[in-house]
């Protein structure tokens, strides 16, 4: 079992499954809609295979493949996973079947080819498999940077209104980011001794010249901030979340932007220890920035699709400080937080998108009162959003709690501050849903025959499992954690910080 | 007086561009000799004979690492590294140069002296079979290009630079169609070919009076010497450089490209961007790798600078261009700032990089090209960047492959365009010139903008009246664009053979 090359099947798994769709003819849509969903139920089937076989307390990289691939350069494709990048790989292969069966009409009334998106989707998750599994600097480049082309062409061609410009700058930021990185990436292969080997990198670490190694840990930072998205760099989410179809957002914002946060945890703490701590506290203000200036936004918002983007700037926020308080609870919520945000998000954009294929518009001032044509619908956005405000019982909140508490532990002001974008959190959501479901109903609802449509059996399946999963992690969390907090643990070492005691030395010396 | 002693030569090395010259020598009896109607079959068949024997040769003499005829021509690891890609790509090219069924005729106009705009051009326009002198002067200019990478002193070098550049000046002047523009391209790329060729020939009397000797190695042996002129040496070395980064489109000396490659006709353009690019860069690396190794922190900082305008340059330019062969020639500026950034680090790596650089652009900018000579309406080729809007949809097949394309110049990932980028880039970096490769970031990032909006043209406009339909392009035009697409994706997915072969070539004879 531990020998079967997982990873590398897993990757390659989906992009076959792409070319097969890609040439289906688009008169066919329906065979090729099945055929991509039958291909993607196969990929999660083996991402559960691969949990249950990996060990938790064992290896820290476990499924290693390796094999040449550009000898001059010892570039090899290398795919290892830890409990961190398995805990996203199985996220990603749940995500993607059902954002399919959720654009199962959606992509009909745009008049494009059906084959193409669902061969584009497949196509993305193969990259983002591979960006998770890469054990190798250059290969997770290449996933990194390759991965945007087919969410360029998701959000351009399928997207709804302004979906070039948010296209083209979804691009744009994405390459100047991943250029900063190339930078660095080359950077690091001459100083670190000519190979591209994490395991090797990491072991080199303490040689790197201070100096050096700060410019290029920033290199990496600035491409996975922009990715993620950090405050300052997070302009380009609204507008590709805004314009890309519901689906496809709720794998952008659930999954894809993760690869920044990831890429944090595993390229820039292990490999530039120093310059991580030199930088955390540039860090810690960031993110508490982004964590009440994204919800302060997203309070302000008319459209749908724009405030669940601003609201998962906000969380990354979280997820920022959380990494960078160098605890191993915080580094704990953190991961958990990167799951529970990609399930309840990626809910809440489904679920949106439910409203809006039924309205029509994503504005909110177009809803109203909603609650009374589909009931079912309105509250499944109330849990959704609940779950996003990370209400005590679902998954979020033990998320939270955790990135809260172990910051606070280190850094007190960020963890008291954070605390107020909890409660901005439940002001954007409950007025949200107040202004879309509640109150008077809207006179356009009525009239709009899609809205006399509640909540259908493939909808139902579709938010079946991340409804139960948030409720299931919301009390009983363990069997995810048990996979994340040997590898968190082995991060934090790898910075150099050991849990402090509850001292005020302990502080002193961390936080300086 | 001495018996004259002739110089020892090895045919064999030399083969390669014998057989050039000497098939364009009999390419030019069958234009006078074969009739109008049966010539373009022979030609063509001849031209691509003729190239596939020197290919053949270059394989031959692989191993081989010597200074022949009397010191005039070096055949070491470069040399035939270079002679092999200019072969390849000149092969593609003739491809490109040899389509006639696109176009009734051809994209060549069948007699040059007809005036624009008479009644004997306008009949001509209608369809008349193409001139077929462009193959002799394809293959002249080929075979000038392959005496350029291996001269081993300045005046053999000099005859080559006049050898590869007199034909190409006459192939700008022959499109079929805006027959005006063309010749407007040709005159000022001759005009101001003439003028580099000039500053050239005086770098060369310079370095003559400064080291006694055109030969590389004895140039080598001077510069070492502190007791000779410095203004000599750095007056020569900058005028000969001057020459050389003309024909290699740098900035300051790149103004005619863009006219030129807008005015040509489009598969000279390929040629001129795949192989003239090679063989200007071969010659410049050679000239400063062996003869000016001793100064070499002195022309360092200089030609780091010529580096940074021309990637400055040719990116923000390209990012204002509205017609699709300009947007080509700016990006092709910049990309020789590129491949510059490699040829500064000045050591080993540097040197494959750029050859891998070169081998990896030109087959891009070929099949580029030859997607540009299929989008066509009534008036000939489409240029302008409006009417590439919505192709997409029309025509998704080729615009999947320009995407690809255009992807690579921008330099993602799994295109031949990262790989060779990532190995300039580190070579440079290596080389400790750092600074060129944060320039190299910032100017990718800019360059990608123009890249984008011809992707964002094509798939996600709307198609207009206006826009062409592709041509079904015929056998040799898929040809060509099959390998240089091919080629793009091979070289981003698997380097290896080809850095391989690039680091085992990547070391001069002096």
């Amino acid at each position: 079992m531990k020998d079967f090359p997982f990873l590398s099947i897993l990757t390659l798994l989906p992009l076959v499954g792409a070319a097969v769709v890609a040439f289906i003819p688009r008169t066919r849509a329906g065979l090729a809609k099945t055929v991509a969903l039958a291909w993607s139920v196969v990929v999660l089937a083996l991402s559960i295979v691969m949990w249950v076989a990996f060990e938790a307390g064992g290896d820290r990289f476990q499924f290693r493949e390796s094999y040449q691939w550009i000898p001059t350069w010892d570039a090899r494709f290398t795919f290892a996973t830890d409990g961190i990048a398995l805990v996203m790989l199985v996220l990603i292969a749940l995500l993607v079947p059902l954002v399919m069966l959720a654009s199962w009409h959606d992509v009909d009334e745009t008049q494009r080819s059906v084959p193409t998106y669902f061969a584009l989707l497949l196509a993305l998750e193969c990259t983002m498999i591979g960006v998770f599994a890469a054990a190798d600097v250059f290969l997770f480049y290449v996933f990194f940077e390759v991965m945007l082309v087919p969410m360029y062409f998701i959000i351009g061609s399928f997207g709804g209104q302004r979906r070039q410009y948010a296209a083209v700058k979804f691009f744009l930021y994405s390459l100047v980011g991943g250029l900063f990185m190339l930078a660095a990436v080359i950077g690091l292969w001459v100083v670190g001794g000519h190979t591209f080997d994490w395991q090797a990198l990491t072991d080199a670490s303490g040689s790197f010249n201070t100096n050096t190694a700060r410019w290029l840990f920033l290199g990496f930072f600035v491409a996975f901030a922009v990715k993620a998205p950090f405050f300052p760099f997070h302009t380009w989410l609204p507008d590709a979340g805004g314009a890309a179809p519901a689906p496809a957002a709720a794998l952008l914002v659930g999954v894809l932007d993760k690869v920044g946060t990831f890429g944090i945890l595993r390229y820039c703490l292990p490999i530039f220890p120093e310059a991580s701590r030199w930088f955390a506290p540039a860090a810690l203000v960031l993110g508490v920035i982004g964590i009440l200036y994204a919800a302060l936004l997203a309070v302000g918002q008319n459209d749908l699709k724009r405030l669940v983007s601003y609201t998962s700037i906000a969380h990354f926020g979280f997820i920022g400080i959380g990494i960078f308080a160098f605890t191993t609870q915080a580094g704990t919520g953190s991961v958990l937080y990167m799951v529970n945000h990609g399930l309840a998000t990626g809910l809440l954009f489904l679920v949106v998108g439910m409203f809006v294929s039924r309205r029509g518009s994503a504005l909110v001032s177009d809803f109203g009162g909603a609650g009374r044509m589909v009931p079912v619908l309105a509250g499944l956005l109330f849990f959704a959003g609940l779950a996003s405000l990370a209400l005590p019982g679902t998954a979020p909140f033990i998320s939270e709690f955790l990135v809260l508490i172990g910051t606070f532990t280190n850094h007190k002001v960020y963890a008291v501050i954070a605390t107020a974008g909890i409660i901005l959190a439940a002001a954007y959501v409950l007025w949200m849903v107040q202004r879309t479901t509640q109150g008077t109903l809207n006179p356009a609802l009525s009239e709009t025959p899609a809205m006399q449509r509640d909540i259908t059996l493939r909808e139902k399946v579709v938010v079946a499992p991340l409804v139960l999963l948030l409720l299931l992690l919301g009390f009983y969390p363990k069997p995810v954690t048990d996979v994340i907090n040997p590898a968190v643990q082995a991060t934090m070492q790898d910075v150099g910080t050991t849990d402090p005691v509850p001292s005020a030395v302990a502080n002193g010396r961390v936080a300086r | 007086m001495d018996d004259l002693k002739l110089p020892g030569i090895d045919y064999a090395a030399l083969a390669p561009m014998l057989i050039l010259f000497g098939a364009a020598c009999v390419g030019v009896l069958f234009e006078a000799l074969v009739p109008r109607t049966r010539r373009h079959g022979i030609q063509l068949s001849w031209a691509l004979l003729a190239l596939i024997a020197a290919f053949v040769a270059v394989i031959v003499v692989r191993g081989r690492r010597i200074v022949t005829i009397g010191g005039a021509v070096a055949i070491d690891g470069p040399t035939v590294f270079l002679q092999g890609s200019i072969l390849v790509l000149g092969l593609v090219s003739v491809l490109l140069i040899g389509e006639r069924t696109i176009e009734p005729g051809g994209a060549f106009v069948s007699q040059a002296a007809h005036t624009v705009g008479s009644q004997k051009d306008l009949k001509q326009a209608g369809g008349q079979p193409g001139a077929t002198e462009v193959y002799p002067l394809t293959i002249f200019s080929l075979g000038g290009m392959l005496l350029f990478v291996a001269a081993n002193d300045l005046l053999t070098m000099f005859v080559a630079l006049e050898v590869l550049s007199l034909p190409l000046y006459l192939l700008c002047a022959l499109a079929r169609r805006r027959r005006l523009l063309s010749q407007e391209a040709a005159l000022k790329y001759f005009l101001l070919g003439s003028y580099a060729s000039a500053f050239f020939l005086f770098g060369v009397a310079l370095i003559y009076g400064f080291s006694g000797g055109v030969d590389l190695a004895s140039i080598h042996t001077a510069v070492a010497d502190p007791a000779r002129s410095e203004v000599l040496l750095f007056g020569g070395l900058a005028l000969v450089a001057i020459g050389l980064l003309f024909k290699s489109a740098a900035v300051p000396f790149h103004v005619w490209t863009p006219d030129v490659y807008q005015g040509a006709p489009t598969p000279v353009t390929a040629l001129m961007a795949a192989c003239t690019k090679v063989a200007a860069f071969g010659a410049l690396a050679r000239v400063l790798y062996v003869a000016f190794e001793g100064v070499r922190w002195d022309f360092q900082p200089v030609l780091g600078t010529v580096a940074v305008l021309t990637m400055l340059v040719g990116a923000v330019l390209a990012v204002t261009q509205t017609d699709m062969k300009r947007l080509l020639a700016y990006s092709s500026i910049a990309n020789a700032g590129y491949v510059l950034v490699g040829v500064l680090a000045l050591n080993k790596e540097g040197l494959s990089s750029m050859m891998f650089y070169l081998v990896a652009y030109g087959f891009s900018v070929l099949a580029a090209f030859g997607i540009v000579s299929l989008v066509r309406d009534a008036e000939g080729e489409a240029t302008h960047l409006s009417r590439w809007a919505g192709l997409g949809r029309k025509s998704p097949v080729f615009a999947a492959l320009f995407s690809f394309i255009l992807l690579a110049f921008a330099g993602i990932p799994l295109t031949s365009g990262f790989t060779s980028k990532f190995a300039v880039f580190g070579a440079a970096i290596d080389g400790g010139q750092t600074w060129l490769v944060i320039v190299g970031v910032i100017t990718s990032m800019l360059l990608a903008f123009p890249y984008l909006r011809v992707v964002v043209l094509m798939w996600l406009s709307e198609p207009g009246e206006a826009t062409p339909a592709v041509s079904i392009p015929g056998f040799l035009t898929s040809a060509a664009l099959a390998i240089g697409v091919i080629a793009t994706f091979a070289l981003g997915v698997v380097p290896a053979p080809l850095l391989d072969l690039t680091n085992d070539a990547a070391q001069f004879v002096r």
